[in-house]
This record gives C-alpha cells, sequence and structure tokens, in this order.
C-alpha cells in the first residue's frame, strides 16, 4: 500500500523542485529573453526581464547570415548517425555481458568507462593526423565515428544496466522454443528493453547535440553542425549579446522540444532500476 | 548526315559551356575569420567581389578568437589545408612568418597600392622584407573619457596626458553613489585581455616582460610601480568586480554612462560614439594613451590581417581576394555602401589624408596618432630582444600571459598582494623560460 505524504509536506516538496526547477532553467530563458531585445538592452543596467521593446531583428539577422538549415541537417545528421552507429555496437556488446558475463566483464565496462576520463585534447593531433591522411577531415563521416566511439562507453553502461533487470529465464525459455540468437535479441531482448532504450537514445543524441571540442576542431564548412554556428556568433571585440542569443536559440531549440516531447520516456529510463 | 553534324556540333558547343561554366566556378577559397563588426560588413560585400571574379567561389568560416587560433594554428602546423584565407593578429604573424607557415604576399598587383599602408602597421606584419598578411584594420589604445564630467570636475583633459592626471580625474570624476567610476580598465584574466592593457601600461613605466638575456623582470622597480599604481587607481575609482571586466564589458559600462574613462581599443570610438548603442555618444573625447615621461605611451597595436597558409592549395585565387579586401577600392566601396563612418579603420595613409573620412570619424586623428606612437619593434624604454607592444611575439607567451594575467588578475580582486603577485609572476615566468629552453 502506497504511503500517504502529509499535505504540508508535500507542498514543501513542490515548491522546492520548482525553485529548483526554474533556477536551472533560469539561464536558458534569459538567453531566450535576451534574443527578443536590442544589443543595447541586452547589456542595459539594471537588466530588463520582460519590460523591453520585443523584436524579431536578432533572428532576421542571423538568418540572412547564416545558412541555418545546412547546419541543422548537419547536427542531426551528426547526433542520429552516431547514435544509430553506437546502438549496433552497443545493443550486442551490452547483451553479452548481460547474459553471458566473463571473468574479465567487469574489468572490461571499467575500463570502457576509464576511457571518458582522457582529456580530448590529448588525442586531438593524432585524431587530426588520421583524418588528414585518410581525406576525412571536414566531413559528417567523420564526425559520426569519433562521437560514436566518444559515447560509446555510456551507452553499453546505460544498456548493460537495463538488460541486466530482464530475467535471463525469458531468454532461456525463448532459446528452448528454438529463438536462433538474432531473434532472440530482436524479437524477445530488445522489446521487453525499449524504455531504456529509448532513454539511451535521447540521452545519446543530447550528448552528441551538445558537443562542441570535437565538432569545432574538426569541421570547417561542409560537416559544420549547430556548435560551429553558435561560434560564429561570439565576439571578444563588440557587443553582439542579443545574436548571439538569437543564434543559441535557434540551436537549442530542436533538442529542447525533442526533451520536452519525451520527458517522460527520459526520466522513466534514467531512473530504471534505481530503486530495488 | 547534314542534320547529324549540326546537331554534333551543337551538342559540342553545349559541352563546351557547360565545362567552361564548371570550370567559372572551380577555385573556391575557404576564408577563417572572427566576428567583429568590420568583418561581418566584409561578408555582406563580397558580392562585388564574385561578380568581378566569376571563377572564384568564397566559403566563410567565421569562430570565436580563440577556438580560430586553435583551429588554423593546427591546421597549419598539420598541412590539413582547410583554409586558404586566414585572420590573423600581430601577434602571429612574426612567429608563424619566420616558420615559413605562410605565403609572402608579394606580386598583389598596383591596384592594392603596398606603398599606401601605415608604416607602423605594416612593419609589424613584415618579416625579412617580405609583407606575410595584409593588414584588414588596425587599431592601437587611447583615453576615451566623458567630456561633460571632465568638465564637471572643472579639469581640462590634455591631448597627451600624463597618468599622474588620468589618476587625478578620475578621482575626481568618481561618484560612487550615482554609479559614476572614474576610470574603467581591463581586468579579466587573459593575454589579450588584462596583460594586453598591463604590458603596453608597463612599457610606459618603463618596465619590460624580459631584459637582452630573456631574464623575466618582473621583480624590478618598474613592474612595482606599474602593478601598484594600476591597482592603487582601480581601487580608488574603478567599478565593483573590475577583476571580471574585459573589453566587452567595459564598453558596455561606458556606453551606458558609468565610466569617466575608459582606456582601450580605438575600434571602440565607433562604438561608444554612435547614438544608437550609446547614451554618451555626444559626450565622448579622445586622448592619447598615458605616459610617465619616460619616452614611451601606453598604447598598443594590433591589426587583424588576412594571410594565406603554406597549406593552402588555392595561394593566387586567396591572393587575388586579399589583395580586394585590404586594398583601396574596398574602402571606397564600403564608404559607398555604408557610409565613410564605418570604413576599417587604422590600415592606409590614405584614407586619414581623405576630408569625407575625417568628418564622418571624429576619433580618426586620435586614431592615426596613437597607432603612429606605438613601435613594435622598439616597444620599451630598455633594449628588449622581442618584438611587440603589448604582448611578446614568442610562441611561450600565449601561455605564460594568460597564467601572468590571472595572478594579476588575482591582486585586483583582492586575493593576493601587488608584492605577492609580482613574486608569483616571476617566478612562474622563470621556471616557463628555462623549460623552454631560453
Amino acid at each position: 500500500m502506497a504511503r500517504a505524504v502529509p499535505t504540508q509536506r508535500r507542498i514543501t516538496l513542490s515548491v522546492v523542485a520548482w525553485v529548483i526547477a526554474l533556477l536551472i532553467f533560469f539561464p536558458i530563458l534569459w538567453t531566450i529573453l535576451t534574443s527578443f531585445k536590442t544589443e543595447a538592452e541586452a547589456v542595459a543596467d539594471p537588466p530588463l526581464f520582460l519590460n523591453f521593446a520585443w523584436t524579431l531583428e536578432n533572428y532576421a539577422v542571423v538568418q540572412e547570415r547564416s545558412d541555418y538549415l545546412r547546419y541543422l541537417w548537419n547536427s542531426i545528421a551528426i547526433a542520429g548517425g552516431s547514435t544509430l552507429l553506437g546502438l549496433i555496437i552497443a545493443v550486442p556488446a551490452a547483451w553479452s555481458m548481460a547474459f553471458v558475463p566473463g571473468k574479465r566483464t567487469k574489468d572490461i565496462l571499467l575500463w570502457m568507462l576509464s576511457t571518458k576520463m582522457l582529456p580530448a585534447v590529448g588525442v586531438l593531433y593524432p585524431i587530426r593526423l588520421i583524418l588528414i591522411n585518410l581525406g576525412l577531415l571536414d566531413t559528417k563521416f567523420a564526425l559520426i565515428f569519433i562521437l560514436t566511439l566518444i559515447n560509446l562507453p555510456i551507452i553499453v553502461w546505460m544498456l548493460y544496466t537495463y538488460f541486466r533487470e530482464i530475467p535471463g529465464e525469458i531468454l532461456e525459455a525463448a532459446r528452448m522454443d528454438g529463438a536462433t540468437l538474432w531473434s532472440e535479441i530482436a524479437h524477445v531482448l530488445t522489446p521487453m528493453a525499449v524504455p531504456g532504450i529509448a532513454s539511451t537514445v535521447l540521452l545519446n543524441i543530447i550528448l552528441a547535440w551538445n558537443e562542441a571540442f570535437w565538432t569545432l576542431t574538426l569541421t570547417t564548412v561542409d560537416a559544420a553542425p549547430l556548435t560551429a554556428f553558435i561560434a560564429s556568433y561570439s565576439s571578444p571585440e563588440g557587443l553582439f549579446y542579443a545574436k548571439l542569443s538569437a543564434a543559441s536559440t535557434m540551436a537549442i531549440a530542436p533538442i529542447l522540444i525533442m526533451g520536452w516531447f519525451s520527458q517522460k520516456q527520459l526520466v522513466r529510463g534514467l531512473t530504471f532500476g534505481a530503486v530495488k | 548526315m547534314y542534320l547529324k553534324n549540326v546537331l554534333g556540333a551543337t551538342s559540342a558547343l553545349a559541352l563546351t559551356a557547360a565545362a567552361t561554366a564548371a570550370f567559372a566556378q572551380d577555385t573556391t577559397i575557404t576564408i577563417a575569420t572572427v566576428n567583429n563588426g568590420d568583418m561581418i560588413r566584409m561578408q555582406g560585400l563580397t558580392d562585388a567581389f564574385t561578380e568581378a571574379h566569376p571563377d572564384i567561389a568564397l566559403e566563410w568560416v567565421t569562430l570565436e578568437e580563440n577556438v580560430l587560433r586553435q583551429n588554423v594554428t593546427t591546421d597549419i602546423a598539420q598541412g590539413g589545408g582547410q583554409y586558404d584565407v586566414i585572420t590573423i593578429g600581430t601577434y602571429e604573424v612574426p612567429i608563424w612568418g619566420e616558420r615559413e607557415w605562410l605565403v609572402p604576399l608579394t606580386d598583389m598587383g598596383d591596384d592594392f597600392a603596398a606603398d599606401d599602408l601605415l608604416p607602423a602597421i605594416a612593419g609589424g606584419l613584415t618579416v625579412d622584407g617580405n609583407l606575410m598578411a595584409s593588414p584588414f584594420y588596425g587599431e592601437s589604445s587611447m583615453v576615451m573619457y566623458r567630456t561633460d564630467l571632465m568638465d564637471a570636475a572643472g579639469l581640462e583633459m590634455p591631448d597627451a596626458p600624463s597618468w599622474e592626471f588620468i589618476r587625478e580625474a578620475a578621482i575626481a570624476m568618481t561618484d560612487r553613489d550615482n554609479d559614476i567610476y572614474g576610470v574603467c580598465l581591463r581586468g579579466k584574466p587573459g593575454w589579450g585581455e588584462n596583460m594586453a592593457f598591463l604590458t603596453a601600461m608597463s612599457n610606459s613605466f618603463g618596465a619590460r616582460w624580459f631584459d637582452e638575456d630573456w631574464t623575466p623582470q618582473f621583480d624590478t622597480q618598474e613592474w612595482a610601480d606599474t602593478l601598484n599604481f594600476y591597482l592603487d587607481l582601480m581601487n580608488e575609482a574603478g567599478p565593483p568586480g573590475a577583476a571580471n571586466n574585459g573589453f566587452n564589458e567595459n564598453l558596455a559600462l561606458f556606453q551606458q554612462g558609468q565610466c569617466g574613462m575608459w582606456i582601450d581599443a580605438t575600434v571602440a570610438a565607433s562604438f561608444v560614439t554612435n547614438p544608437d548603442e550609446s547614451e554618451v555618444a555626444d559626450s565622448v573625447g579622445f586622448a592619447l594613451a598615458p605616459d610617465n615621461g619616460l619616452g614611451r605611451r601606453g598604447n598598443w597595436l594590433w591589426a587583424w590581417s588576412l594571410a594565406i597558409p603554406a597549406s593552402s592549395d588555392a595561394p593566387e585565387a586567396a591572393k587575388t581576394f586579399i589583395a580586394w579586401a585590404t586594398g583601396p577600392g574596398y574602402l571606397e566601396l564600403v564608404a559607398e555602401n555604408e557610409g565613410w563612418a564605418n570604413v576599417p579603420p587604422g590600415t592606409r595613409t590614405s584614407l586619414y589624408e581623405n576630408p569625407a573620412y575625417l568628418e564622418a570619424a571624429p576619433f580618426a586623428e586620435m586614431t592615426l596618432a596613437s597607432i603612429n606612437e606605438a613601435d613594435p619593434q622598439n616597444p620599451t624604454v630598455d633594449p628588449v630582444p622581442y618584438v611587440g607592444v603589448q604582448f611578446v611575439a614568442i610562441p611561450e607567451f600565449q601561455g605564460i600571459g594568460t597564467q601572468v594575467g590571472q595572478i594579476f588578475s588575482s591582486a585586483l580582486a583582492g586575493q593576493i598582494s601587488a608584492e605577492e603577485a609580482l613574486e608569483q609572476a616571476q617566478a612562474f615566468v622563470t621556471e616557463e623560460m628555462d623549460a623552454a629552453g631560453y
């Protein structure tokens, strides 16, 4: 039976949750508000919250100056491509680790995670040289491949955690019914792990969408995604905060909308297995 | 048979025309640039270039200054060939030129008028007698001040003020109750932020980064005088939180009427006198950067310039573009489209002889005087082994300049004393220079 939570405690918790949520969301809200101000209003002191002359001028200027759709398409291709490639590698890897673990499975998992601790800049030169020699610098393929490698440890770990929650007996039963390895993964395991796979996909898309180090250093024109679009509006000499905010808002809008619609799925997936 | 011949000839002609059209857009050059008003304006005017040169297509890559510097350095060092034209500053040109990373800008054509470039600017971009980058806009630093506040304080700004006058005026103009601060100076750490200002300032106090044997000089009286003066001035008459203020933060403060004086890049003059952006546009005066009577002023010299990396696979097309973008004809094109006040300043002598420009830009004469005051080859009172007014043109400077900037910024924030800051700077720079083999 569910435990009754006193009303006063529920209200307090709700208020605390709202305050924390607003604090976290405030920088994004401020960026969105700034994008509708003039450059002078953007740096006004005291800052203007809502009482300013709203304008769409910054969006018009950004639209005129930059080919937003090209950057957007590159971001979609890179984030989507790296997620798909990551899943193709990670689902079988996580399956084997969860259901047929070997003596060194734990070590391999920890080693995979430890690669995330390597400072990215440490391998920048070798990776760039390889890409130059292969003629892959400034290509979406190169970024899809590199972002897949970067995010693979997280995908494997997340899927491994979800798969471990699925009773092995179900898979055994499928095998006794004559299921091949492929049908076992595709028709038994995957449907049961859909919430976990969905949240892994969402998280990986967000990570790949926001990745700024590799996307800025390995692209120039053809493969430049939205991170390069934002960077082009940063200026050390000149107040262009309103235009920068408009560019940022346009860059985060797709991922923000996607996150909004899939938040239940994301939370469910991320907390899956956290409470036993 | 006749029809067949005619069809054949027509097809051949069509194919030739298609091939010519394809060839016409054969060369694409990729231009890496920074985001500032002049560069963005150039992007908007490039139709004029592509109309005159239909065989050259342009691709733009606009990046934040530090990202651009990192990407371009990596690309040149590895021969990536991603860029055909790069935007670099006076700091990079001597270092990269010496390493033969840049294509010398010879044979730029008569229209380019190389002799018209301002000698002080061209000198900073020349290596072994060859121009390695062509200046797109040049800047020095100067004093921008509020004429109304100066009048109210009963003072008159000389054309060439001393540091003592600046201190006196700053204290007189400060009115903390009304959020007016006598002077706004850079405090944000970075080799191109507070250290650009402090290094230029230290020149006028007789200080230098290194002596002729590359021994760091932060333990000298001249550096103690520089840093103590700066800290006292900022504590007495600077805005709160000055350790976080760089160019943009001080620009915002000045435009909102919160600074009596601002000593910074001459390029800011067009912003603070623009009534659409600045609340004090009609009451701004200009003066040379201050001195201490030692023969050097506290002003710097910088030029954003266009260069061709040695890894470019289209150096001739890149040269054609640079000759267009930094030639005298471009200045006229900007003037025709956007007025003389928006012409990129500080690169050509003829601009400062043009009455239309002098009338449209009230800060023009002071900008030219400031640029001419700077001498990158002999920046300090005592001789030094390096080139550069507000920087030291060695590869290590980005790292040590930023670290020393953080130490001095801590002193401005009150976390350490001036004495401790100089001790830390001396120890750090000595260690780094020893490790680098100087």
